[in-house]
């Protein structure tokens, strides 16, 4: 099926697969920042922006994304750069392998969000597992940067 | 200063910026889609195997049973050589020994086809009896390797037609003697579960023919050189047709220290000449890559009135499920690396079985035995300060190890073999201990204090230590490459599998030669491009390796001042922080390396460091734990975690401080959350991380890391290891914490709600 995503403000016309998750098509396409780690929702390697949405693209349709906006890290490269000075500032990034899904998942909490609370952050970022870190590091970098953005 | 600071990792800003670096982002675009057939059942013999449907599917390339592939016995464990893992592992057998053992391996261009050329593959099994309680398996009349030609490379107790993977067994003094010469003895059975590593990225393997007409393999592996070596020797390839590289690794824990996909891959890219790659699903990396050893420990602890402990016998279970991977050293690092804690005693007793079960396998994961080991002894400590009605902080003060003392069991057990006699040369237990306890308010805080009719608060400590590398084993090494303007290339084979490990190997690196970390370009690893190192295990690359660039790294200060002394043109020079300085004047290094490439006496520098540990000094730590318990639920929330590390120097304080957080959380998921859970027939049911329980952030309230303020003086500027530590304190800390509590003592991991429950209902 012929789908129109918008992804990161450029237009793709994509024959799509009936069955055929975003995650797939947006790594298919080169958005490699989007990672397969669950295929269940449940560890937010694959988050994107879908209309100013935060989702996991794992289990999103790619044939329901038709005339959608996605924003993916490479997209938003500029404030992936801030937000990750503070995240690499502690050190908390570690592998890496979740740091784009939490980083984009940062950049729409922060539109969603005015001036959370830290109990706040860590109910909308729940969906972000690490297995490195311990998170600890994660609240004192997003502390640093809510403070500063 | 670049040592002991808190820099950003190297490849961190690149990592967060979404930077294509993992094994499947650097994957060609025109991979042979590879998955594979995996059994239904817990043990049987495959009959027959048609894939002739299959194979007539257009898209698809190559199927890979067990009639097409070699039949080499090999350990896939991933360690050195030779390796102390029975051989009882084939490419693909006819007996299938688990759910989730592999079958049949099938290859297409496309993932449907591939989905669909596997639901047509007829297998025909005869079904055989399953051994899966571990308690029951020694000595069964069902036999899990049964005359396969499994073997061993050197004696490890292996006995497989009674089911015994490896077994060890040690004493010092007599344990008999000495418990019936003892005031008090505590004894008590303590049993620790199968948990998952459950790293992000799963196992991804992908595999090519290259211009040079030999097999490249990339791979997610925490040991490349070791998959060079077992590949090679496995598929009968000279190791000079292969190359393996380790791009960006999505965390392993031990869990990419193995061999998973590569065989399969490989096999298929040399079959077909075409590109393929295998990236396990979420369910086949909780169902058939592995665990930790499931274990029961008996242990007993004697000791006099006044608290001088003089005996602690251990006695070991330990479950490896279908393939004996790592069996016998998980089993020794129980003992190794935690009674040594405890070392005024005149005897200590030691033995052990690994016994094989029809269960996914275990292997290798962070603590690796240690918290096993730990969570008995440091429950026991408890347990037996209570009896003497000692305070539990007092008991371990008065009989743990201490600066300059050393213990019999460094010299009698290593991993798989005999270890080294050390003296410990830097241990700060105490002042982790008094830093520990002030942080936690201990003194107004224990043993409890009630919230209110139902909540109640307790503390809980335990003492842990660890290693630094496997001595005369673990061997790193580096080249540092020369370059115009200045700047050096630092090859590494150390496998950076995102602790840090490039960065902190640079920060080493650049202390040494006074320069700035810029001028240092990290590269790890490409079996084909650096020098070898046995790779991110047993917490051995900042000890090891790191010795290895500082080895590199003044040999090249040797060679830049050699080439000084020609370009000016005098018997001597001094090289330091960049500059060249003679009695007749100074050179840049930036400006000498140019020359040197372009105009004067022509040369490249290129140094190499290499290192082979000769003690594994252990870094030390304190984990301290408050907890609430709901005793109408009996849930356990963990308020507050201190853990007050003794690594040595911190070359990355950041770093080490997030390893160490990291860790912490991992041993409160093994206490509190985690367990693969299997019906009767071994078939994991909470195979997702829907259903596994990795702690999320919602779990953790407060981490409070710290160091003690140490320096050990064999390690790379006074460092030891700091990558295992934190995971060992969790399991004894919070069922201390409990007991302290409720006055109940939980001995079975993971603690659940209902087991608290269950005990004060």
């Amino acid at each position: 099926m012929e789908v129109n995503l918008i992804i990161n403000n450029t237009e793709f016309t994509y024959s799509a697969k009936k069955n055929e998750m975003l995650v797939d098509t947006l790594r298919k396409l080169g958005y490699k920042s989007v990672k397969r780690g669950c295929d269940k929702t449940s560890c937010g390697v694959c988050n994107i922006s879908l209309d100013e949405k935060l989702i996991p693209s794992c289990s999103y349709l790619t044939i329901r994304a038709n005339g959608k906006r996605i924003l993916t890290v490479e997209g938003i490269q500029e404030e992936a750069r801030v937000i990750g000075k503070y995240i690499t500032e502690e050190g908390v990034e570690q592998c890496g392998f979740c740091s784009p899904g939490h980083v984009i998942a940062i950049y729409c909490m922060k539109n969603d969000l005015l001036n959370p609370t830290m109990d706040e952050v860590k109910h909308y970022l729940a969906g972000n597992m690490c297995r490195c870190s311990g998170f600890e590091g994660q609240h004192r970098a997003i502390a640093k940067y809510l403070e500063v953005r | 200063m670049s040592v002991n600071v808190g820099i950003p990792k190297v490849d961190g800003i690149g990592l967060v910026m979404g930077k294509p670096g993992f094994t499947d982002d650097l994957a060609p675009a025109d991979c042979l889609i590879v998955k594979v057939l995996r059994s239904p059942h817990p043990h049987a013999k495959i009959l027959n195997i048609n894939t002739e449907k299959s194979e007539n599917l257009n898209e698809i390339k190559c199927i890979l049973t067990y009639k097409n592939v070699d039949d080499t016995n090999f350990s896939r464990a991933g360690q050195g050589f030779p390796e102390p893992s029975p051989y009882d592992r084939r490419i693909l057998d006819n007996i299938v020994r688990y759910i989730g053992d592999a079958v049949a391996v099938v290859a297409g261009t496309t993932e449907e086809a591939v989905d669909l050329a596997i639901s047509m593959i007829i297998v025909d099994y005869e079904i055989f009896d399953f051994i899966i309680d571990f308690e029951e398996a020694k000595s069964n009349k069902v036999i899990v390797h049964n005359n396969n030609g499994t073997r061993t490379m050197f004696e490890i107790g292996h006995k497989p037609e009674i089911n015994l993977a490896a077994g060890y067994e040690m004493e010092i003094g007599n344990v008999k003697k000495s418990l019936e010469n003892c005031d008090v003895v505590y004894e008590g059975r303590y049993y620790t579960q199968a948990q998952a590593h459950a790293m992000t990225e799963p196992h991804s393997a992908v595999a090519y023919i290259d211009f040079q007409d030999r097999l490249t393999i990339i791979t997610s592996t925490q040991t490349p050189f070791h998959v060079r070596r077992i590949l090679g020797k496995t598929l009968k390839l000279p190791l000079s047709k292969i190359r393996v590289i380790k791009p960006r690794i999505g965390g392993g824990y031990g869990g990419k220290q193995a061999i998973h996909g590569e065989f399969y891959v490989a096999l298929i890219a040399l079959r077909t000449n075409m590109p393929a790659k295998l990236i396990y699903t979420r369910k086949e990396v909780f169902e058939s890559s592995y665990t930790r050893h499931q274990m029961r420990i008996d242990i007993k602890i004697g000791a006099l009135k006044d608290g001088t402990i003089k005996v602690i016998d251990m006695d070991i279970l330990s479950n490896t499920g279908a393939y004996g991977e790592h069996a016998l050293t998980v089993l020794m690092v129980a003992g190794a690396k935690t009674l040594p804690l405890y070392n005024k005693v005149d005897s200590v007793g030691f033995r052990g079985d690994v016994v094989y079960t029809n269960m996914t396998p275990a292997g290798a994961y962070r603590g690796y035995g240690a918290i096993q080991g730990n969570f008995a002894l440091e429950s026991a400590m408890d347990e037996l300060a209570e009896l003497l009605d000692i305070d539990p902080v007092i008991l371990r003060k008065q009989n743990m190890i201490k600066e300059g003392e050393t213990s019999e069991i460094f010299e009698i057990m290593g991993e798989g073999q005999e270890g080294v006699a050390m003296t410990v040369e830097s241990c700060k237990l105490e002042e982790c201990l008094l830093k520990c306890l002030e942080k936690l308010d201990w003194k107004n805080k224990y043993p409890r204090v009630e919230i209110d009719e139902f909540k109640v608060r307790g503390v809980g400590i335990a003492l842990a230590m660890q290693g630094s590398g496997i001595p005369y084993i673990d061997m790193g090494s580096s080249i540092l490459k020369l370059n115009d303007d200045g700047f050096f290339n630092l090859l590494v084979g150390a496998t950076d599998i995102g602790t840090g490990s490039d960065t902190i190997l640079s920060q080493m690196c650049a202390e040494t030669l006074g320069l700035p970390m810029d001028k240092i370009i990290v590269y790890s690893s490409d079996t084909d491009l650096t020098p070898f190192d046995t790779g991110a295990y047993a917490s051995s690359t900042t000890y090891v390796s790191g010795h290895s660039v500082i080895i590199a790294a003044k040999k090249m200060i040797k060679e830049i001042e050699r080439v000084g002394a020609k370009y000016f043109d005098v018997e001597k020079v001094e090289y330091k922080e960049g500059f060249i300085y003679s009695d007749t004047g100074k050179i840049s290094l930036a400006a000498l390396s140019t020359k040197l490439f372009y105009s004067d006496n022509q040369e490249q520098l290129v140094t190499v460091g290499s290192y082979v540990g000769t003690k594994s000094p252990p870094p030390y730590m304190v984990g301290g734990v408050e907890v609430e318990i709901d005793k109408r639920t009996g849930k356990v929330d963990v308020l507050n975690y201190v853990a007050v590390v003794d690594c040595g120097t911190t070359i990355n304080p950041n770093l080490a401080k997030i390893q160490v957080e990291g860790a912490i959380l991992q041993g409160i998921g093994m206490t509190l959350y985690e367990e693969v859970n299997r019906t009767s027939s071994g078939q994991n049911i909470n195979n997702s991380f829907l259903r596994y329980n990795v702690p999320t952030r919602m779990e953790v309230k407060k981490i409070d890391v710290s160091f003690a303020k140490s320096y050990e003086p064999s390690g790379p500027f006074g460092a030891k290891s700091v990558g295992e530590i934190g995971i060992d304190t969790p399991p004894a800390a919070i069922s201390n914490a409990i007991k302290n509590a409720l006055g109940v003592r939980i001995t079975t991991l993971p603690i659940r709600p209902e087991d608290v429950w269950n005990k004060i209902k």
